[in-house]
């Protein structure tokens, strides 16, 4: 009778990779399995040793140690370890001692080889680069979803009608019949660029209610110049350039050539539900009070597209959408009660809502720019008024008071355009780590209603002077390292490099924030006038400052960390509570635990990076 | 009424020491049977050899009840091991058929039916790789008695001759620290000792609780069980004298 080590399977079905293995290959496993027990306090594996077997920890826990004898990870029952030195060269790179008495299951290389070969998701679990494991959780992820990340040429199913500038309008009014399209282009035959737009709503306005001779060139009712999304960008991507732009076509262009025009409608027909129609019934409130009862639909939205498997850089953009049109109608009903504004004015969003990189958990952090011409004593009442209309109404529909008081409100943060000018250049040309540590919210600075030119202008120079002062990239780099993430999880806690556990982390303050301030730094010090961290990655890859592949990295840790906070506060309002940041590791996925980890090193070594890159001494 | 256990004996042990490996030579020559006389043949290590390079095989097996004059065995297991470590993927699980009836409440403990029995092979049919299974090495055991009677008992019927051998009896081992120090006042107070049974004993060194039991499990925990205890209670460089009988 062969030997059933019954007490091995239903152990191994338990945990993973193993949990997914088919039961014969299982079985397999099983049969080869020997056990060895290592008392607290004795090495398991030392560094450079050959090593024959892949460590199952089936009772008992383990430390995981680097070369250097610097803690690398703890794992306990269902941990597994030796598959860095199994798949490099039979060595051991990471010594192991026990932690506690530890019965371990030992499965022999030539066993554990077949599982990797024959099983992609084992292979992928036991993989050796952290990063690499990472990439793939990403990808495949990614993959799950490529109807929301489709490229908008993919909505494209026709050439677009293309006409010369001189057609007569009416011809062109025929043509647009006869192909049944809503929207013509505008092309110069000679140079083949595009000049404009024609759409049957500037049939009707220009042509027919203006009374212009039907025979006028196309270029009399054209618009020229309009806004055009680029052939690989994503749909929602179009989607978002078509909400905030309010137009119903986008040229889809590839290299400056049309391939088509997208209309609303194909979108709408593509995403069939969501943000677009939350963002519209915003735009018809009438009083903050009917905005606030939005607020159940704001949650349904988001946790619609977490289940859609969108990834954070969609739900990100889709709720900062969706927080800046909440600004922009509490403005709009804040001018019909408090009359038109005396003094031009911009009001200024900071922080996520500028990196479109919103989630439900979110304070308001805003600012105003007002009119040279501003008079404190004339126009102040009136601004301060339309700030706390603005920020009580914001308080009411879910977007709390910034407890920092980076508000428009604080009579601080209403300065004229010229103030703000002089207040950056200040802190970028005589910089005070101390002063900056509360201030990288400024950084993240993009306009939502009003002059919104002067929120552009002023990011321009922000960015122009910030590439020149290596001792406020010093500052600033200073800054963004002092928050770190924790080493990983052990058992159910979270576990920190010096080996101490706690309960929950913050995934915030531990995660996104310092990535986001990392990658800020890189962007001000290579000149990307981009404000979402992804974005803002792309420019500094492009500009070859980060050793090859850590941009890359570097993407997939914010993707992950990003994704996993998300998840969280779907997961809190599915429950019934309060979303918050705080992660409680028994409410982590194993993988989730280990991805997390990888994401956790890879911040760790690009806060590292980020130290020696910008000393105050070193020029950037 | 006050009611005093005696006092255990600390030497208990010193009468039951045999000299294995001449004890085993002398076997190889005076048993009849071939398989027994290659068992003996292959001998013992001497007792001065340290646990850490003593084979080891650790044997259990499940039986129709506790009298080895009336009962039977009907399942074996056993895993050969050492103290860096235990071989399960060479282990060996068999049931065999008994002579005398299955009980039906043995059936409950061990899961093995009648059915099952019924086309089990008779023990002697499994002797000789049981017997090449623990050639060269020192058995181990929970409740020594079980295991040790039971087989010299069964060899007699069969073969008409026994067999003796030492074990290390991790129950044995388990009492000396839970059951010597059992002081005065705790027997004046009625405490009870505490238990020392495989299970319980093994929970006292965190080992994880198995849910089967089958001679294959019971074997496994048995080794598994030594390990331990050699670890937390002796060095590697113990004499097999200190810990067999």
């Amino acid at each position: 009778m062969q030997p059933e080590h019954h007490e091995f399977l239903d152990f191994l079905r338990r945990h993973p990779p193993f949990d997914q293995l088919p039961d014969d290959s299982l079985e397999q496993a099983v049969s080869t399995l020997d056990v060895a027990y290592f008392k607290a306090g004795t090495p398991i594996l030392d560094f450079g040793a050959p090593v024959d077997a892949l460590y199952i920890i089936r009772s008992g826990a383990v430390e995981v140690l680097r070369r250097s004898g610097e803690l690398y990870n703890r794992l306990s029952e269902g941990g597994i370890f030796g598959e860095f030195g199994l798949l490099r060269a039979g060595k051991v790179r990471f010594p192991v001692r026990a932690l506690e008495d530890t019965l371990v299951y030992l499965l022999p290389a030539a066993e554990f080889l077949r599982l990797f070969e024959q099983h992609d998701y084992f292979a992928d679990f036991v993989e050796v680069e952290d990063r690499t494991r990472l990439r793939q959780a990403v990808a495949r992820r990614e993959d799950a979803n490529d109807l929301l990340s489709a490229p908008v040429q993919s909505l494209l199913h026709r050439a677009p009608l293309l006409v010369a500038p001189d057609t007569a309008a009416q011809a062109v009014a025929l043509q647009m019949s006869a192909e049944v399209v809503s929207a013509a282009l505008v092309v110069d035959g000679a140079s083949g660029r595009m000049q404009g737009i024609v759409t049957d709503r500037d049939i009707r306005d220009r042509l027919v209610c203006e009374g212009l001779a039907y025979d006028s060139p196309v270029t009399a009712i054209m618009t020229p110049d309009p806004i055009c999304a680029d052939s690989d960008q994503l749909v929602f991507e179009a989607m978002l350039t078509m909400l905030k732009a309010n137009v119903h076509h986008l040229p889809v262009m590839r290299k400056n050539q049309p391939q088509g025009v997208v209309e609303l409608a194909d979108i709408i027909r593509h995403e069939s539900q969501n943000s677009l129609f939350l963002v519209n019934s915003i735009h018809r409130q009438q009083s903050a009070e009917e905005l606030a009862a939005l607020l159940p639909d704001v949650q349904a939205c988001f946790q619609r597209m977490v289940n859609e498997d969108a990834n954070s850089h969609m739900i990100g953009t889709a709720l900062a959408v969706i927080g800046r049109s909440f600004k922009q109608r509490l403005l709009e009903l804040a001018e019909e009660r408090l009359g038109p504004p005396p003094v031009p004015y911009c009001f200024v969003a900071l922080g996520s809502m500028a990196r479109d990189d919103q989630t439900l958990v979110t304070d308001q952090d805003n600012a105003m720019i007002l009119d040279d011409s501003f008079e404190p004593a004339l126009h102040d009442g009136y601004f301060s008024r339309l700030a706390a209309f603005v920020s009580d109404g914001l308080n009411q529909c879910g977007y709390p008071y910034c407890s920092g008081g980076i508000m428009a409100t604080n009579p601080e943060w209403r300065k004229r355009l010229s103030d703000w000018r002089l207040t950056f250049t200040q802190w970028i040309e005589q910089p005070t780590p101390q002063f900056l540590l509360n201030s990288s919210v400024f950084f993240d600075l993009n306009g939502v209603w009003g002059e919104l030119r002067w929120a552009e202008d002023l990011y321009d120079m922000i960015v122009s002077k910030a590439g020149q002062h290596p001792r406020f990239l010093a500052c600033m780099a200073r800054n963004a390292v002092l928050r770190t993430p924790p080493l990983g999880f052990f058992k159910d806690f979270v576990m920190e490099t010096d080996g101490r556990h706690s309960n929950s982390i913050n995934i915030k303050r531990r995660g996104t924030a310092p990535l986001n301030d990392l990658i800020r730094v890189h962007a001000l010090a290579v000149g990307s006038t981009s404000l979402n961290a992804f974005s803002r990655l792309h420019d500094v890859i492009d500009a070859g400052i980060l050793p090859p592949g850590r941009g890359q990295d570097l993407r997939d840790a914010l993707e992950f960390i990003a994704m996993v906070r998300i998840r969280h506060q779907a997961l809190d309002l599915d429950t019934g509570q309060e979303p918050d940041n705080n992660v409680e590791p028994e409410n982590l996925s194993e993988f989730e635990r280990k991805h997390l980890k990888d994401a956790f090193q890879i911040l760790s070594n690009a806060q590292k990076f980020l130290t020696y890159r910008y000393t105050p001494n070193r020029a950037g | 009424m006050l009611f005093l256990p005696p006092e255990p004996q600390p030497n208990s042990r010193e009468p039951e020491r045999v000299d294995w490996p001449a004890r085993f030579r002398d076997l190889a020559v005076q048993a009849r049977d071939p398989r027994l006389r290659a068992f003996y043949g292959a001998g013992v290590v001497a007792l001065d050899t340290p646990i850490a390079e003593v084979p080891l095989v650790a044997l259990d097996f499940e039986t129709t009840g506790l009298d080895p004059a009336r009962d039977g065995i009907v399942s074996i297991g056993l895993v050969p091991f050492s103290l860096e470590r235990i071989c399960s993927s060479a282990a060996r699980h068999w049931v065999v058929k008994p002579r005398s009836v299955l009980r039906e409440e043995s059936v409950v403990v061990h899961g093995i039916t009648h059915a099952d029995l019924a086309r089990a092979p008779d023990l002697n049919a499994l002797l000789q790789p049981l017997l090449e299974a623990l050639a060269g090495r020192v058995v181990v055991v929970h409740h020594r008695e079980i295991e040790r009677r039971f087989l010299d008992a069964a060899l007699r019927v069969r073969l008409g001759e026994g067999i003796e051998l030492p074990v290390i009896d991790t129950m044995e081992l388990e009492s000396r620290w839970h059951r010597r120090n059992t002081s005065l006042l705790n027997r004046l107070l009625g405490r009870r000792p505490p238990s020392i049974r495989l299970a319980d004993s093994r929970q006292r060194y965190r080992l994880p609780h198995y849910h089967q039991h089958c001679a294959l499990t019971d074997a496994q925990a048995t080794a598994e069980l030594l390990l331990a205890q050699l670890g937390h209670h002796f060095s590697p460089d113990t004499p097999l004298v200190e810990l067999c009988c």
